[in-house]
């Protein structure tokens, strides 16, 4: 079964310089073919089965994100149809809702509902994210205290406790020090091994051969390839 | 898409909005009672020591009937109004309903509100004016009016998404209606008999008739203002709902 589909899929942008007007607006409310739009992505094609662990490698503004962001239903497609099964955890930039004023732990009940918990799993599932996070002693201070690293435990101890059928990793790894580091790796591993679906974003190398085995290289939008992990990487890195 | 805890979240949105609101100051909610307790003030001051023509029965209490709603009309739908544009963090990376965001908003309101609507029941007994079987309408005419200020958030915020200019148009449209609102004056009938729709249809007037009606003359709002007021609230709600489904999915381009 295909947990990710994504036929002939194009995004795009207003190129706007500065303040759009109301014109541009209305003109686009109401439908409309724009002139000269960016193309974020421009006819994607591919499919992602059930427990795949897939790569997706590109230099910066490749599309990454957006791609990210139709998989996470943030954004509807421009053309072509996305079809997604399963409940995705999105660890795109971690922490997304948290707030500056609320201590570590409102933090993590608040983030907790935005991720979708019900009352009763994120209290039941609250002591399972304070232990993987190993923030026990600073959860009663306010998150602005706390520093990027400290952050970065904190959601990705959230999202990965939610247990998803989809997880999705978006460069964030690169934030903790080597022990964290290592046991999201090794966590991912285990989620990955319950036969979940992974999709995992980067521009290293490194990061998606040792995590993949399927990896898609994105430049300017365009799929360029789709195979394994070391191949594509080869042909990224020897563009 | 997002099939969680609607309520659950809906209820942290709140808590969030109300804790930042109040835990770096000191004077905490008190800040809730002091603003419309000064304006009630300077008001009884302006209308009946500087203005003694003025036949306006129990003034104060008169005036704090037209501020509460007032107030609460005027900080929910500015707050509501920039709040998908003030959280497009949460927007852009978060996959949750969008409708939580200004609903929410204007929920938190409503925590400070209750602490005004405390105050205007205790402002009413003290003007002698006890507790009647006709406060328990006051529920009612409370939730119609959270009603139609959601209805009318979900449609500014979400074209203040697509016109940043919206927020500047709201908030003259709420100075107008400082005025509008009979706040501290009564409408004289020969004016309220011309323009009853105009009044009766604001749900903001409505309540604030309402309310009068219930706490200074210990009477229930006839039917035909009820009815009306549900009509333009629930209206408004209806259409707010509708506007919003339409213009949210490219709030991500927008934002």
């Amino acid at each position: 079964m295909n947990v990710i589909e994504f036929n002939h899929v194009s995004k795009s942008f207003h190129r706007s310089a500065g303040q759009l007007l109301l014109r541009q607006y209305v003109a686009d409310l109401f439908g409309g073919e724009e002139k000269n739009p960016f193309f974020a992505l421009k006819d994607v094609n591919f499919h992602i089965g059930d427990g795949e662990c897939v790569g997706v490698i590109g230099a910066n503004g490749a599309g990454k994100s957006t791609l990210l962001s139709l998989i996470t239903r943030l954004a509807p497609p421009s053309k072509g149809t996305v079809v997604v099964n399963g409940r995705v955890a999105a660890l795109l930039e971690l922490g997304a809702g948290f707030h500056q004023d609320l201590t570590g732990r409102e933090n993590v009940i608040l983030n907790a509902s935005l991720l979708g918990f019900s009352r009763k799993q994120a209290y039941q599932l609250y002591d399972s994210i304070v232990d993987f996070s190993e923030m026990k002693e600073f959860l009663e201070e306010p998150l602005r205290t706390y520093s990027s690293g400290m952050k970065l435990r904190l959601g990705f101890s959230v999202a990965v406790n939610m247990d998803p059928d989809i997880l999705i990793i978006d460069e964030v790894l690169a934030v903790g020090d080597q022990g964290f580091q290592n046991k999201c790796i090794e966590k991912i591993y285990e989620i990955k091994k319950r036969g979940k679906t992974i999709l995992c974003v980067s521009h290293s190398g490194l990061t998606i051969q040792q995590l993949c085995d399927r990896a898609l290289w994105l430049d300017h939008g365009k799929l360029m390839l789709d195979g394994p992990s070391a191949q594509v990487v080869s042909a990224y890195e020897g563009r | 898409m997002w099939n969680g805890d609607y309520f659950f979240l809906l209820q942290q949105m709140v808590v969030k909005d109300f804790k930042i609101r109040y835990r770096n100051m000191s004077l905490g909610v008190f800040w809730s009672l002091l603003n419309p307790l000064i304006l009630m003030g300077v008001m009884t001051f302006v209308f009946t020591v500087l203005n003694p023509n003025n036949t306006i029965e129990h003034f104060p209490l008169f005036v704090l009937c037209g501020l509460v709603p007032y107030n609460f009309f005027s900080v929910s739908w500015n707050n509501g109004t920039i709040s998908i544009s003030n959280n497009a963090g949460l927007i852009k990376r978060v996959p949750v309903p969008r409708e939580v965001v200004p609903i929410a908003t204007v929920l938190s309101t409503c925590i400070h509100l209750l602490i005004q609507i405390a105050l205007l029941l205790v402002m009413a007994i003290a003007f002698g004016r006890g507790i009647n079987w006709h406060w328990l309408w006051l529920p009612l005419v409370w939730a119609l009016a959270v009603i139609f200020v959601c209805g009318i958030v979900l449609i500014t915020s979400a074209l203040d998404v697509y016109i940043r200019d919206v927020r500047y148009v709201v908030e003259s449209v709420v100075t107008v209606m400082f005025w509008a609102i009979p706040i501290f004056y009564y409408p004289s009938p020969a004016i309220a008999a011309r323009f009853s729709y105009v009044f009766d249809y604001n749900p903001i007037t409505a309540l604030v008739f309402a309310l009068r009606l219930i706490l200074i003359d210990g009477q229930s709002p006839p039917l035909s203002l009820l009815a009306k007021f549900a009509l333009s609230s629930c209206g408004m709600f209806v259409l707010g709902w509708f506007v919003f489904r339409r213009l949210k999915s490219r709030f991500f381009d927008y934002l």
